[in-house]
């Protein structure tokens, strides 16, 4: 791992569905050590970056590195908490077996998951405050509780680099507290977290780094820089911003 | 009822083919798509016309290895044409396999006009004849399709347990499966060549129609009564080797009962799958209808016990051991309860089921039993208006009907913690004793 290389580097990122852009034009280069949040506004494309820079989406174009390597080869350095409705809470699996499913790469194709990973898995739930929950089946388990032990399971895989899409839809205010806990100590720990948010009234309060993001990257930097209302203005007003740079540009050309 | 070694192994064969299904049918359940099932067993059918007009035989390794490539062939076409076609699961499905069955049909007809392939045969399959082409392997001399349907059922088994945990990760969050290195589209078309193979080898025996019921039904059973893998699996194959059992024993017994000829082993096998699916839908432990029922009815029969036990414990505090006639029972607290006929009427029943209460001269009186059973639930009822008021802040007008709420879902280790909160205590926000 080269130290001084960005913890993501992302260069002309572009996703378009369908033919449809997505995201445009992303660059990002985001140092280690930070909790960084990822705005916008509802179909900003958030989700979107995350998964393409998870190799889960098909890229357009673009380049993404992790730590100064291509994200291919740093797969292993890579955490991901997917959103909570993506997966069926009724799959019959208990909340220890889904956090073991964060060991699954450690434990290695048509091995057993042993009574040492599940001690692993059974650790991350506690930190979590999940331990006594930890053989009741998922969909037994509130919102909040769900979110916890997605959580846990990222855990487990022991990452320098966590994407987290939208942790905290949904979940209840001690579940929140105790997620921010979570993502500060793994900062202290050195690890970068990237997460998707919704509520800007804790933007400031929650991350040092902020990405806000409406197609393209509007404004990127620590989050006492970038979160001004200018640039609110320019991420949640997005078209209308676009129109206004529009009629400029066509204004610019002709005069 | 005249049972022959050609029962015997008709069980086995259909046995096989169930619980082969039902092993991978599982997955595709979990997977949420069951349909694929139906859309791989009708897409095999121009593999198994191309192996014919290869080979000329309509049995063996080729038949099932082309079989298998278009099984995993249409569930590629079925991606391709969602994602191109911006189609949902259902249509795509619906294009690939009708299209890849006609033409299947149309080799067949075109190829292998002499081939005996009766449609009966491909929609019910045919397990009666199963016994009647047999094959040697070592001294033993058994039926090929038995033959056949063990191996299958072999390498499902192997399949299953070497990639049970990769299985596991991507039915349930291929996204994570992906980020952590395991190959989604890979696991993906390994479940789906086991799909094709195994609906191949069970195709035979129980038919086009049928198979996709040994597919489908056994994992919704499961899924009624399982919370994890394992055991779903368990109950997936025990359900369809119960149902071979059944079915082929209803097959030629209950037909004959009522005058008719005995029936289609396969058809009696659906049936009766189907029938143990409404009976886990019924009474499945705590998801069955019936059971939820029966929970919320034991709620409150517990409730409206509970209620009758905290008036009378109320009225012998003034009046000790006088008890309440049913006009009092109305009038004294005014309680909502107590306002309602029917309530109070099953409350006195039940409570003097219980022998809890007993009724003299027209007025309910509380037993021994029920003293101490009353004396419970108005201490515990004052405990929680002490706890709202003393940690929730309430006021005293709004205290009663949260207390009366909670009361009645008060269990021991709940009642324990109160009373260790309220050690010292001997009286509620009013004033009165706790009993």
């Amino acid at each position: 791992m080269q130290h001084d290389a960005p913890a993501l580097h992302i260069r002309d990122l572009t996703v378009a569905y369908h033919r449809k852009p997505v995201l445009w034009d992303v660059d990002l280069d985001v140092p280690p050590s930070v909790v960084a949040g990822i705005v916008g506004p509802n179909g900003a494309g958030k989700s979107t970056l995350i998964k393409a820079v998870l190799d889960l989406v098909p890229r357009t174009s673009g380049v993404v590195e992790v730590f100064g390597r291509p994200y291919r080869r740093q797969r292993r350095l890579v955490g991901y908490v997917p959103q909570r409705e993506t997966v069926d809470w009724d799959y019959p699996i208990n909340a220890l077996e889904l956090v073991a499913m964060g060991l699954y790469r450690i434990i290695g194709w048509c091995r057993p998951v042993t009574a040492a990973y599940r001690t692993r898995a059974l650790e991350a739930l506690e930190e979590v405050g999940m331990a006594e929950f930890a053989h009741r089946q998922i969909s037994r388990l509130s919102g909040g509780q769900q979110q916890r032990i997605f959580l846990a399971r990222a855990l487990v895989q022991d990452a320098d680099v966590y994407f987290m899409d939208e942790p905290f839809a949904g979940v209840d205010a001690g579940t929140e507290k105790a997620i921010i806990a979570i993502l500060q100590r793994l900062r202290e720990r050195g690890k970068t977290v990237f997460v998707v948010h919704h509520d800007l009234e804790t933007v400031r309060e929650y991350f040092d780094y902020l990405v806000m993001l409406n197609m393209r990257v509007v404004a990127a930097g620590p989050a006492r820089d970038v979160f001004t209302s200018e640039n609110l203005k320019r991420t949640y007003g997005g078209r209308l911003t676009l129109l206004d740079r529009a009629v400029d540009a066509i204004g610019g050309s002709s005069s | 009822m005249i049972w022959t070694s050609l029962d015997s192994w008709i069980v086995i064969a259909a046995a096989l083919a169930g619980a082969s299904a039902a092993l991978v049918g599982a997955f595709l359940v979990l997977e949420k798509m069951s349909m694929m099932g139906d859309a791989i067993s009708h897409a095999v059918l121009p593999g198994i016309a191309i192996a014919f007009i290869l080979t000329g035989s309509r049995v063996g390794g080729p038949v099932l290895v082309g079989a298998a490539g278009f099984g995993v062939l249409a569930s590629m076409l079925v991606h391709v044409v969602r994602r191109s076609g911006r189609l949902d699961d259902g249509a795509a499905m619906g294009v690939v396999f009708t299209v890849l069955f006609a033409v299947g049909l149309i080799l067949i007809e075109q190829a292998a006009r002499h081939v005996d392939i009766h449609p009966d045969h491909v929609l019910f399959g045919s397990v009666e004849l199963v016994p009647l082409t047999v094959v040697e392997i070592g001294s033993m001399v058994i039926p090929r399709g038995v033959a056949v349907l063990a191996v299958v059922l072999f390498v499902d088994l192997v399949v299953v347990i070497l990639f049970f945990k990769e299985l596991r990760l991507v039915t349930f969050d291929p996204a994570l499966a992906t980020t952590l290195g395991f190959n989604a589209t890979w696991l993906h078309y390994l479940l789906m060549t086991l799909v094709a193979l195994t609906t191949v080898a069970a195709f035979e025996v129980v038919g086009s129609i049928l198979v996709i019921a040994m597919l489908v039904v056994p994992g919704a059973i499961a899924h009624l009564l399982t919370r994890r893998l394992a055991p779903f699996l368990l109950v997936s194959v025990a359900s369809a080797v119960l149902a071979a059992a059944i079915g082929h024993v209803a097959a030629i017994t209950v037909p004959l009962r009522f005058g008719f000829e005995d029936t289609n082993t396969a058809g009696a096998m659906a049936t009766v799958l189907g029938l143990l699916f409404f009976t886990a839908l019924l009474v499945a432990p705590e998801r069955g209808l019936l059971t939820r029922a029966w929970t919320m009815l034991a709620r409150r029969m517990i409730v409206r016990t509970q209620d009758v036990l905290g008036l009378l414990a109320r009225a012998s505090e003034r009046s000790d051991g006088d008890g309440l006639s049913v006009n009092e029972f109305r009038t004294v607290h005014r309680s909502p309860f107590a306002a309602r006929a029917t309530g109070l009427r099953v409350g006195l029943m039940l409570s003097r089921i219980r022998g809890f209460v007993r009724r003299e001269h027209g007025r309910y009186r509380l037993t021994e039993r029920g003293r101490a059973a009353a004396r419970r639930v108005l201490r515990v009822h004052r405990l929680w208006e002490r706890f709202f008021h003393d940690v929730g802040k309430v006021g005293l007008i709004d205290l009663h009907p949260a207390a009366d709420y909670l009361e009645h879902y008060t269990d021991a280790e709940l009642r324990d913690e109160l009373e260790k909160e309220f050690a010292g205590t001997d009286t509620d926000p009013r004033g009165n004793p706790l009993p």
